[in-house]
């Protein structure tokens, strides 16, 4: 499916030259900023979070704010992460290969 | 063994930064509990390091009153016991039920100032949960705090002060703006002129967006109703009607929203009890003037006691902590409450008229397709949702999320609570008030999944 791969959805206005932070998604290296959120770092390098539990929709988030719970991704350990609260760390693994719903 | 504080303050926006600074002024070291990672709340919310961005570049005409309240805050710290990143979840028996990294904790308090704010209104229509469509809320803290916007090519959507704001917002930091599509007639507009006494500066700048984005181009429509968007898998277009005439514009992203609902959990969970509120369409906490509420030392103030704005917000928060002071037998100056109290009352003026300059789209499902998603979390349809209306007579609101499962999802009805409110009142030819309200359930928010408790 790889559709992760598909055009950027946010657009950087601010801090496009602070550090860069290493991540992956399903083990493809992509760089964020240093204060990023998780949803903004992967916003702004692929088209969607996750896929919907039932219908299997794309994502993508929707409040920003920690609301709606939309943005729940999941690092390759198996921990999920509400994406618009969470800060990027260095080297966060997400997968989008989800074994279950919760 | 679990700590019990002489006052909580819960949320550290405006109400709740003024709610601390008079209980700082008057000797009590009050504990502030944050789910954010630095105080300031949604309106004033800065962003996680420091991106050039000056406070004017930030908030805008708002930009002095962020600086002094992020300065005040700051100022505060020594003497309050700040906690931030941390989720109140549950209250029972005058406990708060905290986590924070994943640790579990729970404080008891003798006082409880609620300001758990608001988040956007929403209302669903076809497209919505594509990735690209986001709240007004959602595309002004990715700017605001992230420095990003949602996608290229901007239409935003709605009904609402932030409406105007956020789209010169993201003109003014280079985004493409393709268009603004208010949901009331122009005429609705006109009502700004009877508010310009309560607050010319507020309603002034507020009309001045308008005007700008004309300038620069931007189209503006009104009395629009969406009727859908374009792509599989991202936005690439919205489609619209405005009055008879239909319109499509092509389009990366769309932000919309309705105003504000009061995120009101804590004070349900609290044992507050409700009235419902005609501006708003929604149930809320009860409370007299100053913010009390009829339970014993909770206390409620800001856009979770009743959407009124930041300013407001200010005022009520202040007026709360006042309260609490007065009612443990300290000495809190009359003067200034009934002061405070007045401005409050102004505020609510301005409010009724903003809200009649902005309304709601109450016929908004006229237009809707039953296939429409209305839940978002459990993907439960609006036609499913009115055939569980139909097929079981259906006419309170807890019942139709049991049967139904909307409402039933991780946002707990955040995001359709409105919208199920409106189709079960309308589907039934009831009232708003008529149909209840959706009970809120601990824990508030999803909890991370390994909890220990603290000390253990
Ligand atoms: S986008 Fe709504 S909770 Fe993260």
């Amino acid at each position: 499916m790889a559709t992760h791969h598909s055009r950027p959805q946010f657009q950087r206005h601010f801090r496009r030259d602070d550090a860069h932070i290493p991540f992956t998604i399903d083990g493809t290296a992509y760089s964020g900023r240093r204060g990023d959120t998780v949803l903004v770092a992967i916003m702004s390098v692929t088209g969607q979070l996750r896929r919907s539990e039932f219908t299997s929709e794309p994502r993508a988030g929707f409040c920003l704010i920690g609301a709606c719970q939309d943005c729940f991704v999941t690092l390759a350990c198996g921990t999920r992460v509400r994406a618009c609260t969470t800060p990027l760390e260095a080297h966060m693994a997400f997968t989008t290969r989800e074994s279950g719903n919760e | 063994m679990n700590e019990t504080a002489s006052v909580v303050v819960v949320g550290a926006g405006p109400a709740g930064i003024c709610a601390a600074k008079a209980l700082v002024a008057a000797g009590l070291r009050p504990v502030v509990i944050d789910e954010g990672l630095r105080a300031g709340g949604q309106i004033y919310r800065r962003p996680l390091v420091d991106d050039g961005r000056s406070a004017t570049d930030l908030y805008g005409s708002e930009a002095a009153k962020a600086t002094r309240l992020h300065r005040e805050f700051d100022a505060l710290l020594p003497s309050i016991d700040y906690r931030p990143q941390t989720l109140v979840w549950n209250i029972a028996d005058n406990q708060l039920h905290l986590t924070a990294n994943g640790v579990h904790q729970r404080i008891g308090f003798q006082n409880l100032i609620l300001t758990t704010g608001a988040t956007d209104r929403v209302l669903p229509f076809p497209g919505w949960t594509l990735p690209g469509v986001y709240t007004l809320g959602a595309a002004q803290t990715a700017l605001k705090a992230q420095g990003c916007t949602i996608g290229k090519r901007v239409v935003f959507l709605g009904s609402g002060p932030l409406l105007y704001l956020v789209a010169w917002q993201y003109v003014k930091a280079g985004g493409d703006v393709a268009a603004v599509l208010d949901t009331a007639p122009f005429a609705a507009k006109l009502n700004l002129l009877s508010a310009i006494r309560f607050d010319p500066r507020l309603v002034l700048t507020g009309m001045s967006y308008a005007a700008r984005l004309v300038r620069r181009g931007v189209k503006l429509h009104y009395n629009v109703r969406p009727t859908g968007v374009d792509g599989s898998q991202h936005v690439e277009g919205l489609n619209f009607k405005s009055g008879a005439k239909t319109h499509s514009i092509a389009c990366d992203a769309v932000a919309y929203g309705f105003a504000l609902r009061a995120e009101t959990q804590l004070a349900d969970l609290a044992g507050c009890p409700f009235r419902f509120d005609d501006r708003d369409r929604t149930w809320l906490p009860a409370t007299d003037d100053a913010g009390r509420t009829s339970c014993k030392g909770i206390y409620l103030a800001g856009d979770g006691s009743g959407i009124a704005g930041a300013d407001a917000a200010e005022i009520s928060g202040e007026l709360a902590a006042l309260a609490v002071i007065q009612d443990s037998g300290m000495a809190a100056d009359p003067r200034r409450m009934s002061v405070l109290a007045g401005a409050r009352r102004r505020k609510a003026k301005l409010r009724d008229i903003l809200e009649k300059a902005f309304p709601f789209p109450q016929n908004w499902f006229d237009q809707i397709p039953g296939a429409t998603t209305l839940c978002r979390c459990e993907e439960i349809t609006v036609s499913s949702v009115i055939d569980t209306v139909h097929g079981n007579d259906l006419r309170e609101l807890n019942r139709l999320k049991a049967l139904s499962r909307a409402g039933m999802g991780r946002c707990q009805g955040r995001m359709c609570s409105a919208a199920m409110a409106e189709i079960l009142a309308s589907t039934q030819k009831l009232k708003l008030p008529e149909i209840g309200r959706l009970r809120a359930q601990a824990p508030i928010k999803p909890l991370p999944l390994s909890l220990h408790e603290a000390g253990s």
